[in-house]
């Protein structure tokens, strides 16, 4: 306690400098808060990955369709527990800036895929049994004002229709909400779109399977391909965390180059407040010299200048981390349609802990242990 | 003394005695360095893409796509469409056949180099004018394949990105094995990012019949577009959609150069803002070990100005040298840095190298520059401002 007003003076000595540097910390982390969020939106959902799901494609890539047949031929295979089939839609919403992700999905099965989606069993019932009906993200909803019950016109630019255009109209039936979950989809049902649709008629994009125990993953995985072998639509069946991690990836270095900004920021943000902190120590040496002159230990006199890195670096953490919540929700608002799941990842509270924690240390102890190294007597001569 | 005289004098012993304080000068020059490069790098990763996408587009070669479809992906177009459209008023001839190159592409996986991971690449089935509708393109290495053959040929990029995209090498997708027999270039265009074989063996492959996702024709001039627009929207036989090839880049590439621009701009604000406090901080504290000798000048008749003029100087010549180190790390670091990203518009690998322009390094030395000025006034001010009195006193 004694301690505390002598930390307190030190504080108030260069009000400004001590608020400039307190100033450049908060946005150093304001600025990896922020990174953080965008490193998480671009990882595209592989945390969300179920860990006893598989993804079954086709080997030559997404794009190619397999047979509508697979999906019962995988069913039967012990050990899995459901699957259910999606295809890319492509969907436009009246004008082609509107792009909307629409995915078809067998109905029946889609709920026991997923189970972590959250709609009651009355709203999975009233999807599951309108033949039109769209299960529609609450971000999607919320951007085009749309409501349970609306009839929408939902044009695809892939398919065409046999009795000529392009447009399905789904009536919703369910808006989702999935706590940090992807909230941008738009399901609809595949015989809906494959009853009307001119050409890949009986054809699936890829297969989602849920497995009884994750731990037969690679087994079951190596099964379904070998069943498939040689034939005209081969696959290839991964981990559905291994299937997100490969699509995050061909978004590119973008972690890599996170990463280096976020390294570059705090090494000049490191010299910045490390240079202030030393400046303030340098000015203090006939301070320091009287402090323990009256018999302050070397211990003593470094845990105040300690005292005083810290509160500024874990003050200014606590601050930015604050601003970047604020902020990523702004962003995360605007960037919802390409970037559905911006938000700070718990793991990112923790790393800046410590990294302020580190700073605080490194950016006062260096200068402290310099002065402590000068003897008494040359100290106090030196004003 | 004139007022001019002082202050080149105080200027001159200001920055003489600047070795004294070499410490917090370096830290700021340093500060600012690292916020330029961040800056420089993360603009060149859309100079980069830019460079990709003015390349590969021009204003005298038309693409066709089915009449609604906003890529090539969704595209379809037969091949009675396709010679009706090569057959166009306002496309070249040679030797009386019409300059055009019907084309379609599949996407195949093939793993990143960096990760192992698949990646989405365009294999493009293309015609036999396709070399001639690229400006540039030029075979690097091997040969050209021979139409009628799975012999494919990698465009430069693809094949730095992509594991087992080398001359020699066999791509093996589905029940096909592709012979690369050659890699090209085309001065940097979205070709490079793509791998090339003969439509109608590409055709068969693939199952796709005798159908197209577009076609390519060159025009006999930017004004021949017009016209050649006009011929084919007015065909009933047709239902289509043509843009300049110049556009049709723009359009694909928006979404992604608008998700650079903002990650981009955020960055370069806050980061200004922290080298602000930064350099205020450094400049203070410069000021602030020097008030004794301030005072003096002060004591001695010097006017303010001219220590303002001083420290401003001192603070300018801090930032110039920070930015011009800055754009250099940015340069040595960046420059020619090969990536690639997904291109969501055609669901497929744009393979691109940063470019750290001369334009990226003026504006990043003119940052530098604002920072120091902006870091420099005022402590300056303050350090004018003081009483001499106090000043003399100060330790």
């Amino acid at each position: 306690m004694k301690y505390l007003p002598l930390f307190w003076s030190n504080l108030k000595r260069k009000p400004l400098r001590v608020l400039l540097t307190w100033a450049s910390v908060v946005i150093a982390f304001l600025l990896f808060g922020v990174l953080e969020a965008v490193q998480f939106a671009l990882a595209g959902g592989v945390q969300l990955a179920g860990q006893d799901r598989l993804v079954s494609q086709h080997r030559v890539s997404l794009i190619q369709p397999l047979p509508l047949s697979y999906l019962n031929r995988v069913r039967g295979l012990d050990g899995v527990r459901s699957a259910t089939s999606h295809d890319w839609f492509g969907g436009v919403y009246q004008d082609d800036r509107n792009q909307i992700v629409v995915i078809t999905a067998e109905p029946e099965s889609f709920f026991d895929v997923y189970p972590e989606i959250p709609v009651s069993e009355e709203d999975q019932r009233a999807w599951q049994a309108n033949r039109s009906g769209a299960l529609v993200g609450r971000i999607v909803a919320e951007q085009y004002g749309w409501e349970v019950g609306d009839v929408i016109p939902v044009r695809s630019n892939l398919f065409t229709r046999r009795d000529g255009g392009d447009t399905w109209d789904v009536e919703i039936t369910t808006i989702y909400d999935w706590v940090d979950g992807d909230n941008t989809v738009v399901y609809m049902h595949y015989d809906y779109v494959n009853e009307a649709r001119e050409f890949w008629i009986d054809e699936i994009g890829w297969l989602v399977l849920r497995l009884d125990d994750p731990a037969r993953g690679p087994e079951i995985a190596a099964e379904i391909d070998s069943m498939f072998a040689n034939s005209f639509a081969e696959t290839r069946t991964t981990s559905e965390e291994a299937f997100l991690q490969g699509f995050a990836n061909q978004i590119g270095n973008i972690g890599a180059i996170v990463t280096a900004v976020a390294s570059a920021v705090f090494f000049t943000m490191l010299l910045v407040t490390a240079n202030a902190m030393a400046q303030s120590v340098r000015e203090r040496v006939g301070e320091i010299a009287v402090l323990r002159t009256i018999g302050f230990s070397n211990l003593g006199v470094t845990v105040l200048v300690l005292l005083e890195g810290l509160a500024i670096t874990v003050l200014g953490a606590a601050a930015g981390l604050w601003l970047a919540q604020g902020f990523t929700g702004v962003i995360a608002a605007m960037a919802a349609q390409f970037l559905p799941l911006m938000t700070i990842p718990p793991q990112a509270f923790a790393v800046a802990a410590l990294l302020a924690v580190a700073l605080g240390i490194l950016a006062s102890a260096l200068p402290c242990a310099r002065v402590l190294r000068l003897e008494i007597t040359d100290e106090l001569r030196h004003t | 003394m004139s007022r001019l005289t002082q202050i080149a004098s105080v200027t001159a012993m200001n920055l003489r005695s600047l070795p004294e304080r070499k410490g917090p000068s370096i830290v700021a020059i340093v500060g600012i360095a690292g916020v330029v490069a961040v800056l420089t790098g993360i603009l060149s990763i859309r100079e980069g893409f830019r460079a990709v996408l003015d390349l590969s587009g021009r204003d005298d070669v038309a693409i066709v796509l089915r009449g609604g479809a906003t890529a090539e992906m969704s595209s379809g177009l037969s091949l009675e469409d396709t010679r009706l459209i090569a057959d166009a008023p306002g496309v070249v001839l040679d030797e009386g056949e019409p300059v055009a190159s019907a084309e379609l592409y599949v996407i195949v996986d093939v793993p990143l180099v960096t990760t192992g991971t698949p990646a989405n690449v365009p294999l493009r089935g293309v015609g036999p004018y396709a070399a001639d509708l690229r400006q540039d393109f030029q075979i690097e290495s091997g040969r050209m394949f021979t139409p009628g053959t799975s012999e494919a040929i990698v465009g430069s990029g693809a094949s730095r990105r992509f594991a087992g995209l080398q001359v020699g090498d066999t791509l093996r997708s589905g029940n096909v094995a592709w012979d690369i027999v050659g890699t090209f270039t085309d001065d940097g265009s979205v070709a490079e990012s793509e791998i090339w074989t003969d439509a109608v063996v590409l055709q068969g492959a693939y199952n796709r019949g005798a159908t197209f996702q577009s076609a390519r024709v060159m025009l006999t001039s930017t004004g021949a577009v017009g016209e050649f627009v006009d011929a084919l929207t007015t065909d009933p036989r047709l239902n289509v959609r043509v843009y300049t090839e110049r556009d049709y880049y723009v359009e694909q590439s928006s979404t992604l150069v608008l998700l650079v621009d903002i990650l981009g701009q955020t960055i370069a604000v806050f980061m200004g803002l922290a080298a602000v406090f930064g350099a205020l901080n450094t400049m203070y504290s410069a000021v602030s070990g020097r008030t004794r000798e301030i005072a003096t000048l002060l004591a001695l008749g010097f006017g303010a100005l001219p220590v303002v003029a001083s420290v401003l100087v001192e603070a300018l010549l801090l930032g110039a040298l920070g930015g011009v180190l800055g754009s250099l790390i940015a340069y040595v670091g960046f420059n020619g840095m090969q990536a690639s990203t997904i291109n969501f518009a055609s669901f497929s690998q744009v393979t691109f190298a940063f470019l750290v322009t001369p334009g990226l390094v003026v504006q990043g030395v003119l940052y530098a520059l604002v920072l120091g000025f902006i870091g420099g006034l005022l402590p300056s001010v303050r350090a004018a401002r003081l009483p001499v009195v106090v000043g003399l006193r100060a330790t």
